[in-house]
């Protein structure tokens, strides 16, 4: 049978303030284990926690980047479970009165743009962190990430494959990065998904039963999850089973999901209203305020790029995913003028890189100046488009200014005719059959024939004056 | 009214393996607390707006810089088990 497949995501984005959410313990990554740590963190009795103001700020943040009506009142409620990584032995959340509701974002997978709906957008700590005992084989726990704030995206189930979902996270994380709220490390964990998955037949008005595979943290294991998830409920499916609702795991290194068997699985949180914790009230001049320091949103930045700068679409959309990206286009692009060969080194070059060392764009090696400087001294000439590649690889290594590089290694370009002249003149000279293949119609012995000039000047010769010359000679 | 299956219910989420004894004990005891705080529902609320506090109070936040984090050595120190970095756990994990 042919089914539709539905998917609903829940998006967990740590935060980036200087302090945790309830305490003014230290959020930053890495440090010895329970060094960031002290009574509210650790769940200690009588410790009372006191809200971080800038979480409801970036919460806000997120929430008006993505079309987020926001509440003027709000609450945060207790998600009672027993897990050794929760030391209160509940979550500080939200139930029924999330601080955003009824937002969507745009996606485009290939030519098709949609919206996906967000339900909420609501603030909560994050867990601590369990880590195996290899000596003892017991479990320790690391409290430094406990009580890290986070805003958890619910979606609408309006997604229906792999790309779409793909896509979505990658829109809400180049949104989060654009506005500042998150550093969206998907390799820290700072930015995981929830994947909510059902199918149904095709025509079908009604929701077939959804799973919920947990904790994803790169967009490969959300695709592959996806992937292997639809695949799975298709066969229980065509056998004429039933696909039980469960919470899954993603194994990344074996490919495959499996059902988790926790206890704590029933669904029995036994919401309340947090006591230690006084409601929220947000004013209207609040809300305003915050709208106005939104800084521009990949969306309208992408439409700039089309329709000012002329960039084709897809190029537009791979620049502004990233923010950094999108900042490094517009700096060089400043400097050097030149936002189509901007544009070409980054869609080629710069994501090149990225990929071979396995960087994220603000690790590379370089300024948006340095790439500006170089493409400047294409454009004036000084070197060739073909010693260009050398000089950028170079400087990807290096970080070294482009112009100290064509310097040092003595790559400026030959423009000077006579110069050039005598070169062709001595190939032309040492390659009479060529030059006779060229005279009876083989084009190839051109190419040749300028290879070896080329050749003979070390690839500095400019190559317009080159071809210029060669033609001069064998037309004549 | 509170059963002994709210009780056993209860005590699975909390991790708590109960004797038959104590399953009628904390039945009882149960019953009591419930209905001691059932006594609030007599209150007529008919003209009382809703709300989930008791105080009129709201917007109590504190300003997002650091403060010095606490000695591990004393949070540690009241743990049954630690390993002098982490708390020690019987294994959880596979």
């Amino acid at each position: 049978m042919e089914y539709e497949v539905v998917i609903g995501l829940e998006v967990h984005a740590e935060l980036s303030t200087k302090t945790k959410i309830y305490c003014g313990c230290s959020t930053e990554f890495g440090g010895d284990p329970n060094t960031h740590c002290c009574p509210v963190c650790t769940g200690m009795p009588g410790a009372l926690p006191v809200l971080n103001e800038k979480v409801v700020e970036y919460a806000v943040r997120a929430g008006l980047a993505t079309n987020c009506e926001i509440a003027r009142e709000s609450k945060q409620d207790r998600k009672n479970y027993y897990y050794p990584d929760t030391p209160r032995a509940y979550q500080i959340s939200q139930y029924d009165l999330p601080l955003c509701a009824h937002g969507h974002v745009e996606i485009a997978v290939g030519n098709t743009e949609k919206e996906v709906g967000i339900t909420r957008i609501h603030i909560e700590d994050d867990a601590g962190k369990l880590v195996h005992d290899g000596y003892t084989g017991g479990t320790l726990v690391d409290f430094n990430r406990a009580g890290v704030p986070l805003i958890e995206i619910v979606s609408e189930p309006d997604m229906r494959s792999a790309e779409e979902a793909v896509a979505y996270v990658e829109k809400l994380k180049g949104i989060l990065e654009y506005i500042g709220v998150s550093d969206c490390k998907m390799q820290e964990g700072s930015l995981r998904a929830d994947v909510n998955l059902s199918l149904r037949p095709v025509g079908s008005e009604k929701f077939g039963t959804r799973t919920e595979t947990k904790n994803l943290n790169s967009f490969r294991a959300i695709a592959r999850a996806i992937e292997f998830e639809i695949a799975r409920q298709k066969e229980i499916l065509d056998a004429g089973g039933i696909v039980y609702q469960e919470t899954r795991r993603w194994d990344d290194e074996t490919g495959e999901g499996y059902a988790t068997r926790n206890k704590e699985e029933a669904h029995d949180y036994r919401y309340f209203p947090e006591p230690d914790l006084m409601p929220i009230r947000l004013s209207e001049e609040y809300i305003q305020d915050i709208k106005n320091s939104l800084p521009e949103l990949p969306e309208s930045r992408k439409n700039r790029y089309v329709n000012e700068i002329g960039l084709p679409e897809y190029d537009a959309d791979i620049i502004t995913s990233s923010k950094y990206l999108s900042d490094f286009f517009e700096a060089a692009t400043d400097i050097c003028k030149n936002a189509k060969a901007v544009s070409n080194w980054i869609m080629t070059d710069i994501i090149r890189i990225a990929k071979e060392k396995g960087i994220e764009y603000n690790e590379l090696p370089f300024s948006a100046e340095n790439l500006s400087r170089l493409i400047m001294l294409i454009d004036k000439g000084i070197i060739s488009s073909a010693i260009a590649k050398k000089v950028f690889n170079e400087m990807a290594e290096s970080g070294e200014n482009p112009e100290i590089i064509v310097k040092e290694k003595g790559l400026i370009q030959i423009s000077d005719e006579g110069a050039i002249k005598e070169v062709v003149d001595k190939i032309i000279a040492a390659n009479p059959q060529s030059v006779a293949d060229y005279k009876a119609g083989k084009d190839r012995a051109l190419g040749f024939l300028v290879g070896q000039c080329m050749k003979e000047m070390k690839g500095k010769g400019n190559p317009q004056i080159l071809n210029k010359l060669i033609l001069e000679y064998l037309n004549n | 009214m509170i059963t002994r299956e709210d009780i056993k219910h209860i005590a699975d989420l909390s991790m708590l393996n109960l004797s038959e004894d104590e399953i009628v004990k904390y039945t009882e005891n149960m019953k009591e607390i419930v209905s001691f705080a059932n006594t609030i529902n007599e209150v007529d609320t008919k003209n009382a707006t809703e709300s989930a506090f008791a105080l009129d109070t709201y917007n109590v936040f504190r300003k997002d810089e650091v403060k010095e984090s606490f000695n591990r050595e004393i949070l540690l120190s009241n743990a049954p088990s630690t390993n002098g970095e982490a708390f020690s756990l019987p294994g959880m994990m596979n």
